[in-house]
């Protein structure tokens, strides 16, 4: 039994000195393999006498169970080497930076509008929306601006002939869901508006949005109640000074422009509010009854307001924009900012 | 409307700073645009008289005066002014004086000879802003030694006010002055204005034949005026501080009576009027030249004045040059009228012209004015040029005349409109200092009657915005709108714009928002075959024709932007497109896109590849999968003004072309100078926001077949038809059909390509056999083989 224990000690300087997983299975197969050395040695037990046997026999599967903890020893280290040569050579530079294209995004005034849009979707409005080209009907006569009227020469109107027009604001769309719907009517309107007008803080080309309330019961108190939360949301400011002033809109009455603390300065003036630590951003009423009259709806039982507002006007307020051309230039170098 | 605060406060003494009165009106719904002081800021200047003018002995541009300031003792003083002459009253800077800009006056020596103040200029004092020729003289009576400021009240500020056009009633001082009153509780003392005895009987012959455009016109002849004295200073300065110029005696008095009172007025000579003067509609053909020279040729619709001889003025907008008031006028015809404002609306502006007299009559004038007005001009030309006026000679026609309204208020519909109560005497008091006659029907119930310069009102609600707006809106409390709650319906099988443009968000696009209307070189040029509205009267030639697609707008942006050293460009937009004439106007919104340069963006992973027609094609498919309804859509060749003949597809929603897409023809390019291939698409909203509704396949527990087949065609054949046919033989089980390479080359004959292909069936219940499988294949290449002579790849030919 000599021979076992230089086998054994053979064995393992073999085992220690593998380097990788076929060398360790080539010295399991010799040494354990079927035809391997120690197995050779069970084999050869039958020649020995009986009685040295069952101690024999328990050395050689001592040292074949010692070998077989020995290799799979081994084989673990090697398989951790290996793995670990194998993630180190996979090793990135994670700060590159990764693959595909960055997205693009939406312009300025869609955004302001989704904003404005979802604000009144939240509290119950349906959002309507026209025609550009209008006719004279909807974009003056059914909102109590008759032909001649003064207040015509407050649109500066883009005409194609004698009855159609650009139309001017988005109140026609008021006109065009109050043929169709009874009260209560609860929309905003958003969409472009043109006026024929065109220097650094007028565009000919615009968006609005109007809003529209008609129920019973609606009085100038809903009215600045809707638009004094509208503006602390748009802005998310808790603390906005709000204030109403009376001013003069066919279709409204009584009307009013709403004027909001400049929230460049925060009212302490500056060059935005003109140093007047005021903004104007809205005009609102109550809706006159002659409209009413126009969409057949009884202004003895219903009242309603109405307000717009100028979508650029509020997009510039709210993200710092100070040259409302380049809403329409789409620039990339602008567009990307709004991401 | 310019008014200074000075000439106000003559009217309602109130104490109130410039600032504060601004504020107030502002909040009062007359919004007051500015408010800026009468003069510049200065002190120690004061009258003084020219007592000597010599020569300065080494200048010649120089005099050497001696000025009276009331102290014992001359000054002597150099000054520049060719004007400068003996006698004059003078406004002069005494040394220790500081004039605007912080200007310090002191003694000093002018080539040699000692000067101890200066006459100063009008300009110099900030009086007005154009450079004075020379120095201010004033007038006679001026008193020497009085400071200037003191003298002329020029501690005061004008209000630049910007009235709505329902206030009109406001252009004028006593308009003003009334809100002031009202909002102030302030009593307001409206100057008496007695009637002007007639010391001639000259009359001049005056008919209304168009009574309904002028239901009054009221003229006084005034005989042997001095035109060539001065207008009084106090004069001068209310219309300057007003923003109106001195002209002569007799257009200044007409310009103060219509800023103090509101009513325009005008005056002819009457020695350049022929026989009678007749108001009467104007009949074809003629012309009259305008007072600022230019001749107009008169429309049947306008109210004009004439004599014998024609037109005179178009009235209530400005008279014409031949009986103009000049230096050799001896008589005038004063003119006080009430042109009704239906008829004048709008006429100034179709001949081009706005004046401080259109501006008023198309807002309506106080049609009981007329003869109050022509009694204080009569007052005030007579006190200051002299005269003999005769009678007033008025022409009224009742029947056109605004009739007297009556308006029923009811206190509790003002409080339901408002949301709060207004007092009993609250409502009493403000109709009432408005000018309002209040009858009480019942308690809280009023018949109130409208004074005749308030055109705004008819309706109660004009009454109600009257109490509110001078309770103040910001006084009612604000509330929540209170609304029923009801669910809804969202429609599941519409898809909303934000998710189509969240898809090509993430696709990389920006969103661009562009003109609607373009030039007619780029509708001709990008829109060749579609008519669209053109406007009467664009801004500018590059934007005069409405869009028919969206794509001039953004191949415009991508110019821009190309430009600008952008390569990579991905631009969308959503909008309104016009077809057609303005009688079968079609307008509805499209979606559409632009991209041009490489595929990725540069870094360090990208292939420098440029985008084709397949990168957009991907993005249109991927808004098609959207909707969750692929088949109801198809591609098909066809051609395009604008687009490559090669590269562009028509798109087709349930068979109805819906949009296009594909690359810009090479030509359009060259003439855009576009060097980049750029490709674009556009597709109704309408379509490609349809969407179905999910409806749930039971999953199958059985295993997917698939089998790979490569087929060899014609190169002509699209590929379409090949995948059309295949779905049709490929049996009711075929799940997918993928194509995975399309392969010309080495080994496929030229003229032909290789299609290879992957399809997968699956049944619902069973396991498929192979037998089955083989049978569909062998079905589908027979089938290819007979209608497109298509054959397996590597089975040299044979099926």
């Amino acid at each position: 039994m000599e021979h076992l224990s230089s086998l054994v000690a053979e064995a393992r300087a073999a085992i220690e000195s593998a380097e990788d997983l076929t060398t360790l299975d080539d010295i399991r197969v010799r040494y354990l393999g079927k035809k391997g050395e120690l197995t050779a040695l069970l084999k050869g037990l039958g020649q020995l006498p009986a009685e040295e046997r069952p101690r024999a026999g328990e050395a050689i599967n001592q040292a074949k169970q010692t070998l077989s903890g020995e290799l799979e020893a081994r084989r673990e280290r090697l398989n951790t080497a290996a793995m670990e040569a194998r993630l180190e050579a996979e090793r990135l530079d994670v700060t590159l930076p990764g693959r595909g294209s960055a997205p693009g995004g939406l312009h300025p005034v869609t955004r302001t509008l989704q904003r404005i849009e979802r604000l009144f979707a939240e509290i119950g409005f349906d959002v309507a929306e026209g025609p550009e080209i209008e006719d004279d009907y909807h974009n003056f006569e059914a909102l109590n601006i008759p032909a001649h009227h003064p207040a015509r020469a407050m649109h500066d109107t883009f005409y194609f002939d004698a009855r159609h027009l650009l139309r001017t604001h988005t109140s026609p769309v008021q006109i065009r869901t109050m043929n169709e719907q009874a009260p209560p009517v609860r929309i905003v309107c958003p969409g472009r508006v043109y006026r024929h007008d065109s220097d650094l803080t007028h565009s000919p080309m615009f968006h609005q949005v109007e809003g529209l309330v008609v129920d019973e019961g609606i009085s100038f108190g809903d009215l600045k109640g809707t638009i004094e939360a509208f503006l602390k949301a748009f802005f998310e400011r808790d603390r906005l000074d709000v204030r109403f002033r009376p001013s003069y809109f066919p279709f409204t009455e009584p009307s009013a422009e709403v004027d909001i603390q400049c929230v460049m300065c925060s009212g302490h003036g500056c060059r935005v509010c003109s140093h007047t630590g005021w903004l104007e951003v809205m005009g609102c009423g109550m809706v006159h009854p002659n409209v009413f009259g126009h969409v057949n709806i009884d202004a003895a039982r219903y009242s309603g307001f109405a307000f717009g507002m100028g979508v650029e006007r509020l997009a510039m307020l709210r993200y710092a924009v100070n040259d409302l051309r380049l809403f329409f230039d789409n620039d990339l170098r602008f567009l990307r900012q709004f991401g | 409307m310019k008014v200074s605060q000075q000439w106000l406060r003559q009217w309602v003494p109130l104490t109130l700073d410039a600032q504060t009165m601004a504020d107030q009106l502002t909040m009062a719904g007359l919004e007051v645009d500015s408010v800026e002081r009468v003069a510049g800021s200065f002190s120690g200047v004061i009258v003084a008289r020219v007592v000597s003018v010599e020569p300065h002995p080494d200048a010649g541009r120089l005099s050497v005066c001696e000025v009276d300031i009331g102290t014992s003792a001359g000054l002597q003083v150099v000054c520049g002014a060719p004007n400068v002459a003996v006698d004059q009253k003078v406004a002069f800077a005494r040394v220790g004086a500081v004039l605007p800009g912080d200007f310090r006056i002191s003694q000093t020596e002018l080539r040699g000879v000692a000067s101890n103040g200066m006459i100063c200029a009008e300009s110099e004092l900030g009086l007005v802003e154009e450079k004075s020729p020379g120095i201010w003289v004033l007038p006679a009576d001026a008193p020497v030694g009085e400071d200037l400021r003191d003298w002329l009240q020029l501690d005061d500020a004008t209000l630049d006010i910007d009235l709505t056009p329902n206030r009109g009633d406001c252009l004028s001082v006593a308009g003003l002055a009334r809100e002031l009153g009202v909002l102030n509780r302030h009593p307001v003392s409206v100057p008496e204005i007695a009637d002007v005895p007639a010391v001639t009987s000259t009359a001049f012959d005056v008919s209304v034949s168009a009574s309904r455009g002028c239901p009054r016109y009221a003229a006084r002849v005034i005989e042997d005026i001095d035109i060539s004295v001065d207008t009084p200073l106090w004069m001068v300065e209310r219309l300057r501080r007003s923003g109106i110029r001195s002209i002569d005696p007799v257009v200044d008095v007409t310009n103060h009576v219509m800023l103090e009172l509101g009513q325009p007025m005008h005056a002819f000579d009457l020695e350049q009027l022929d026989q009678h003067i007749d108001v009467r509609m104007a009949e074809p053909g003629e012309e009259l030249i305008l007072l600022d020279g230019q001749t107009v040729e008169l429309r049947e619709d306008t109210l004009l004045i004439t004599d014998a001889s024609g037109p005179i003025a178009i009235a209530g907008v400005m008279g014409g040059q031949r009986s103009a008031v000049g230096r050799q006028t001896r008589h005038v015809v004063l003119e006080s009228a009430f042109f009704a404002p239906l008829g004048a609306a709008g006429q100034a502006r179709s001949y081009g012209l706005h004046t401080d007299a259109s501006h008023r009559f198309e807002r309506g004038v106080d049609p009981a004015l007329q003869l109050q007005a022509i009694e204080r001009a009569t007052r005030l030309l007579i006190d200051i040029c002299g005269g003999q006026p005769g009678p007033v000679v008025e022409i009224a026609s009742p029947d056109h005349l605004p009739a007297t309204r009556q308006v029923t208020l009811d206190s509790t519909r003002a409080s339901r409109l408002l949301g709060s109560a207004l007092g009993h005497d609250e409502i009493v008091d403000i109709l009432t200092r408005l000018g309002m006659s209040l009858n009480e029907l019942m308690s809280g119930h009023w018949e109130v009657e409208i004074p005749s310069w308030r055109f705004d009102i008819g309706l109660d609600v004009d009454l109600i915005e009257e109490l509110a707006r001078i309770h103040g809106y910001n006084r009612f409390p604000s509330r929540a709108p209170q609304a029923r709650m009801a669910p809804k319906a969202i429609p599941e099988q519409r898809l909303s714009l934000d998710r189509l443009r969240d898809q090509l968000v993430a696709a990389g696009y920006q969103e661009a928002i562009t003109y609607s209307f373009i030039s007619r070189e780029q509708q001709a040029l990008l829109t060749p075959e579609s008519q669209a509205p053109e406007l009467a009267n664009p801004i500018s030639s590059d934007m005069a024709v409405m869009r028919s697609s969206l794509w001039p707008g953004l191949i415009r942006a991508l110019q821009h932007n190309l430009n600008r050293q952008q390569t990579r460009i991905r631009l969308f937009e959503m909008g309104q497109v016009f077809q057609g004439d303005l009688d079968s106007l079609q307008q509805y919104s499209t979606l559409a896109g632009v991209i041009c340069g490489p595929r990725e963006p540069e870094g360090w992973l990208s292939h420098r590849e440029h985008v084709d027609f397949f990168d957009l094609k991907g993005d249109v498919e991927s808004l098609i999968a959207l909707g969750g309804d692929p088949a109801a859509w198809r591609f098909e060749a066809a051609e395009h003004p604008v687009l490559h003949p090669g590269q562009s597809a028509r798109l087709l929603h349930h068979e109805r072309p819906v949009g296009w897409l594909g690359a810009l023809h090479p030509r359009v390019r060259e003439r855009l100078d576009i060097r980049v291939g750029v490709l674009v698409f556009e597709i109704e909203l309408e379509a490609i926001q349809q969407a179905a509704l999910p409806v749930f396949t039971p999953l199958s527990r059985y295993p997917e077949v698939r089998r790979d087949l490569a087929l060899i065609v014609n190169e002509q054949l699209p590929v379409d038809e090949l995948l059309t046919l295949i779905r049709r033989h490929g049996g009711e089980h075929l799940r997918e059909l993928r194509l995975f390479d399309v392969y010309q080359g080495s080994g496929v004959e030229s003229g032909y390509k290789s299609i290879a292909l992957g399809l997968t069936w699956q049944h619902a219940s069973r396991t498929l056999t192979d037998e089955e499988i083989n049978h569909l294949v062998d079905a589908i290449v027979n089938e290819a083989s007979n209608r497109f002579g298509a054959t397996l790849r590597g089975q040299g030919g044979s099926a």
